[in-house]
């Protein structure tokens, strides 16, 4: 044990700046033809901080798919307060809104003062000064794009929330899996649990505190849930057969799961404080990938009772389940939007498995990705994007996808496989 | 996946004291040394060194024993499909044979598929391919408490290819005594 301790002293350092090279990077795919231009001045004393807010910003702000930042090299000017803005060079370059601001170095805390413009009215929409610590200047940069993005389009900002994935490498017998959690930009990425058995199917608590997940650890299937401030982690489930499939209910007292104990999976909800189980589906089918309503009432889940899979939705006062899926052969993996209006879920045509968004009012199916081999769709809290798992070339990687389609990113990792994307709710 | 040059064994360490390290990035933690110390569950049959992790399978076996384990030790299966195809019956018939002669052996069928669809349900899938198989076994007389299923679903591919050659070696039964 000394040395294995020696040996992980002496690795440490070189862990640590591993860690920070193995971060996701992000490729904008597809622009939005709709996207609202912005200018983002570099603000004034920014360009030598270990983090370039101004960048971060910007960066957030295209790849929300609804703001198309103006190239830096076109910035005609640097104002770096409302006070030194001809409003009229911004309108020269068709500019709609403008970001300036500046960052003054207090004793070791930075002071990030910040003003959004609009062009046209050339009014003030925002003004605000945020105080980071030299630790906190990205999660400030989230902030102040939370900020633009809410005061433009009205809806809440997701820059500030996080990313659970799984990654793989080695095939067959030898396949190292690990859970991380990193910020929604892929930066900052934390390893949380690694094995040699495999981990899939994250699910964020409802305070975004904790994690549920499956791991095959023991050699066997299990339903894990990992408290992510204090480490502390328990076994949920170990029934014989499949254990899977973990959804929080809304108030985050239950966990819906498919289990096949009794023969073939079937939905099951389990009460954490108390572990009472409830069987919910009776089918000779699988019956799995449940997912509650935001409003608690029903859960949608997938089953192949039909005889192929389609997604479900299992109403909890009646007890009734009703399939809601009949465009295609394939339709897997439901989640809904936050309003609980529409479901987004996996969907297979003559070229592939793609991401599609089912509207409930209309039962209209819309095919949001032209990839071909997308997986386990995640919807953001202020449901704007999708993130999900998708292959370039023999690797997996994450991609989102605007939930309307028209914009689309994705988040190569430098190795290994990256997939099974949790997004996290709101974390403040 | 960083700790992918080191040794496993050394994993736990590092993970835990790595996330000490660099604490200063966030809290989260390794809560638990659980996370590295799951063993092998005999994928292809190759990772008898590990045993299986709780206890039962190779604990009991002699050497004798397992030289009289039929060698081919996995089935394959077609898309979407959790029928024996004809080529494997004597296949299974020899297992069932072997687990008949030796009542105190237990088998874990480690039900695969191939990765297209989704995860969860992919699990599914590879359940139902090892349900099949067992259920061939007990007709031919081997008791089933002697045989335990675990579905990997998509989650240990044999073969790394999104060509239907690939598919075809990872939709498969694995018999890991």
């Amino acid at each position: 044990m000394k040395r294995l301790n020696l040996w992980a002293a002496s690795l440490l350092l070189m862990l640590c700046a591993g860690m920070a090279h193995a971060e996701l990077t992000i490729e904008i795919t597809k622009g939005s033809d709709q996207a609202i231009p912005i200018a983002i001045v570099p603000m004034a004393n920014g360009d030598d901080l270990p983090e370039n807010v101004s960048r971060i910003v910007s960066n957030d702000l295209e790849r929300s798919g609804r703001f198309e930042p103006l190239p830096r090299e076109s910035l005609i000017s640097r104002p770096s307060s409302s006070e030194e803005v001809h409003y009229q060079d911004w309108q020269q370059l068709n500019s709609d809104y403008l970001v300036v601001g500046k960052i003054e170095n207090q004793g070791g805390e930075y002071r990030i003062q910040y003003e959004l413009l609009n062009v046209n009215g050339q009014n003030r929409m925002l003004g605000e000064v945020v105080t980071s610590s030299r630790d906190q200047l990205r999660d400030s940069a989230h902030y102040i794009s939370d900020q633009i993005f809410e005061e433009i389009t009205g809806i809440r900002g997701a820059f500030s929330t996080s990313v659970a994935y799984v990654t793989a490498s080695g095939v067959g017998d030898d396949i190292d899996y690990a859970l991380s959690v990193a910020d929604a930009d892929g930066h900052n990425s934390q390893q949380i649990l690694s094995s040699d058995e495999p981990i899939l199917s994250p699910a964020w608590s409802p305070d975004g505190g904790k994690l549920a997940y499956v791991s095959f650890e023991t050699g066997r299937p299990g339903i894990y849930v990992q408290n992510l401030a204090t480490g502390q982690r328990v076994r949920l489930t170990s029934f014989e057969g499949i254990n899977g499939a973990p959804a929080w209910s809304p108030d985050g007292r239950k966990l819906a799961m498919s289990l096949s104990k009794d023969g073939q999976p079937e939905i099951y909800v389990m009460d954490i404080a108390s572990r009472d189980l409830r069987r919910l589906t009776q089918s000779d089918a699988i019956d799995t990938e449940p997912e509650w309503a935001p409003n608690g009432r029903s859960l949608i889940f997938t089953s192949d009772r039909s005889g192929n899979p389609q997604i479900y939705r299992y109403d909890l006062g009646s007890g009734q389940a009703e399939r809601l899926t009949f465009t295609g052969s394939y339709n897997s993996r439901g989640r809904f939007s936050p309003d609980g209006d529409a479901i987004f879920m996996v969907t297979r045509d003559d070229s592939g498995y793609h991401v599609a968004r089912q509207d409930l009012d209309t039962d209209r199916m819309t095919i949001l990705t032209d990839s071909d081999w997308d997986e386990s769709p995640s919807v953001a809290p202020n449901g704007t994007m999708v993130i999900f798992a998708t292959q370039e070339g023999t690797r997996g990687v994450l991609g989102a996808v605007s939930a309307d389609g028209s914009a689309s990113f994705r988040l190569p990792s430098p190795q290994g496989d990256v997939r099974e994307p949790a997004w996290s709710p709101f974390l403040d | 996946m960083q700790f992918k040059p080191y040794a496993k064994g050394f994993a736990v360490a590092l993970s835990l004291a790595v996330l000490a390290g660099c604490s200063s990035t966030g809290g989260t933690q390794d809560g638990s040394m659980d996370g590295t110390s799951g063993t092998g569950a005999g994928g292809t049959g190759t990772a008898s060194s590990q045993g299986m992790g709780d206890g039962q399978g190779t604990s009991g076996t002699s050497m004798s024993d397992r030289d009289a384990i039929p060698e081919q030790r996995t089935i394959y299966f077609a898309f979407d499909r959790d029928t024996i195809r004809p080529e494997f019956e004597s296949v299974l018939s020899a297992h069932a044979e072997y687990l008949q002669s030796h009542p105190n052996t237990n088998v874990v069928l480690e039900g695969h598929a191939d990765e297209r669809g989704t995860r969860e349900y992919n699990l599914g899938l590879g359940e139902r391919r090892a349900r099949a198989v067992e259920q061939y076994l007990t007709v031919e007389g081997v008791s089933a408490s002697q045989i335990e299923i675990v579905s990997y679903g998509e989650e240990r591919p044999a073969v790394r290819g999104h060509d239907e050659e690939s598919y075809a070696q990872n939709r498969r039964v694995v018999f890991a005594y």
